[in-house]
């Protein structure tokens, strides 16, 4: 038998209150029931990174969490880093570098690279590839992206 | 006549349907948060067999996608009381709880000073994202053999704090393990924290894994080494190891510690304990890597983490490191 559950927690900054099954990710409540469809839905299974979204201020794979383990939390996705259409400077150093193409790993590998950069605001290169180690890209061969995060950081 | 060709189509569209979609979305089940420790354990007695705890949800969530496991219920350690410490106390050592995700504990400045170990076996699991939900406790209940962490538990000397309907009881690591995916938790069991002890003064060592790419890959082989100064033994140390992923259990062959104990430590020595670890294994074949590669890797990465683990202790003897720590 299902359960369903009413949660309450604030996507990109606005409170939601939903009424979700228990099978539900929150990729899928995500997508499906707020039209954030910024976030990916790549492998399902935490591998590679499209659906990685901010809970609580820390990045996680969207697709390994249950909508119901959401209640009270905060979730930050790809759509709520810029604010009234203004990019961030990591988006727009990603497209200045060439660090989009098919753009499919795009909204993961931004929320990755955002969350680095709040915990660790210079890092090395080493670190920035550490970091985005669970963001897998087919188009780009990485380097774009890994200059475009070292670029957003230079004065 | 019309309607059979309707159905046919219909099933080849369902079969192509399955066919693309080869991550299914999770069955159906109830979701249970409870109030207690206590409430949890009654919830899972009630339902032996069919409920399911879950934590970080980074191994249970992909056996039910894969419907290795069905369970009615899945419950939340999440909130139970006890399971969100990490703490450090210099007479008596470190706390994680069960629900405490992998960065918090890499992250933590005494385990960072105190047990580098285990906070570089826990850096090696996956990729960043998935640690912030991935926890040491569930990679020790979901007992693959293959769990990075576990053999730096194991030799730190992990004590598992077990809540159970008969109350609390601990469980040293060593005995907890019981084959692929056992353990010797009872119906109604639930592990609320690991402890260790304080490290043994001079202490250090390291993880070694191989997997199919360089970074977030289950390990084919990993080698976990930990040595420590010892003036009970002849070579003045000991260097213990334990295997991952070539056995049905983390593996801690005991012959290598004796015979770096029991002789002078030379490259010699090292080699002779890398032989005898590979002979101590007993690892199978499978997608990620034949028995045959497995043992030569074992004895490989046995060979240079001992050696790596036994250089630092080499420097820090000299710089007497080991006195003042
Ligand atoms: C993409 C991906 C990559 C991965 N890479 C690695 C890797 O490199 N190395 C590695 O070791 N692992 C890896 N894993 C496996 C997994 O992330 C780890 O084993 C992790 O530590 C599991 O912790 P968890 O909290 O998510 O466990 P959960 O999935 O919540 O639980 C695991 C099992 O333990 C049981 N359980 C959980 N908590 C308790 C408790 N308190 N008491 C009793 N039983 C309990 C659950 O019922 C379940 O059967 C990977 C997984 C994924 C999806
Ligand atoms: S869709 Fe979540 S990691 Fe691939
Ligand atoms: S731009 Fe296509 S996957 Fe990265």
């Amino acid at each position: 038998m299902i359960s369903y559950h009413q949660i309450t927690l604030k996507v990109n900054g606005e409170t939601e209150v939903v009424n979700v099954p228990a099978n539900m990710t929150l990729l899928v409540m995500l997508r499906e029931e707020m039209g954030l469809t910024g976030v990916k839905n790549g492998c399902a299974a935490g591998e590679c990174g499209a659906c990685t979204v901010l809970m609580n201020g820390e990045p996680v794979n969207s697709c390994m969490v249950l909508a119901a383990e959401c209640d009270g939390a905060e979730v930050i996705t790809v759509e709520g880093l810029s604010h009234n259409g203004q990019l961030i400077k990591l988006q727009e150093m990603l497209i200045a570098k060439g660090g989009v193409q098919c753009g499919f790993c795009t909204p993961g590998m931004l929320i990755s690279a955002f969350a680095l950069l709040k915990r660790n605001p210079d890092p090395s290169e080493n670190e920035i590839r550490e970091a985005l180690v669970g963001n897998l890209c087919r188009c780009t061969g990485y380097v774009r992206i890994i200059d475009a995060v070292k670029a957003s950081v230079e004065k | 006549m019309l309607y059979r060709r309707q159905a046919r189509r219909y099933n080849t569209y369902k079969r192509k349907k399955t066919m693309l979609n080869p991550h299914p979305g999770l069955p159906e089940f109830t979701y249970v948060k409870l109030a207690s420790l206590d409430e949890a354990c009654g919830f899972l007695v009630e339902h032996a067999g069919e409920a399911r705890l879950i934590s970080g949800g980074t191994d249970l969530l992909v056996r039910m996608r894969d419907k290795a496991f069905k369970p009615a219920y899945v419950v939340d350690i999440k909130g139970l009381e006890g399971t969100d410490v990490l703490a450090f106390d210099p007479s008596s050592g470190l706390k994680i709880g069960a629900a405490v995700p992998m960065n918090r504990v890499v992250a933590h400045p005494d385990v960072q000073k105190h047990y580098p170990l285990l906070a570089q076996a826990a850096k090696s699991v996956a990729s960043y994202q998935l640690r912030n939900r991935a926890t040491i406790v569930g990679n020790i209940c979901n007992a693959s053999p293959a769990g990075d962490t576990l053999g730096a538990c194991l030799l730190l000397g992990g004590r598992l704090n077990i809540y159970g309907k008969d109350g609390e009881r601990f469980e040293d690591l060593v005995t907890f393990f019981k084959g692929p995916g056992k353990t010797s938790l009872q119906p109604g069991e639930i592990v609320t924290s690991i402890n260790f002890p304080l490290p043994e003064k001079g202490a250090t060592g390291t993880y070694l894994k191989l997997g199919r790419n360089k970074l977030s890959d289950l390990a084919i082989v990993g080698v976990t080494v930990y040595g420590f100064p010892d003036k009970m033994t002849e070579s003045g140390f000991r260097i213990k190891v334990a295997l991952a992923s070539v056995a049905a259990t983390p593996l801690m062959p005991p012959v290598v510690e004796t015979v770096l104990s029991e002789n002078e430590i030379t490259e010699d020595t090292i080699q002779e304990a890398a032989n005898a670890s590979m002979d101590a294994c007993f690892p199978i074949d499978d997608v990620r890597g034949s028995a045959r590669y497995r043992k030569e890797m074992v004895r490989n990465l046995t060979r240079n983490a001992i050696t790596e683990v036994w250089g630092q202790l080499q420097s820090r003897t000299e710089n007497g490191l080991e006195a003042n720590r």
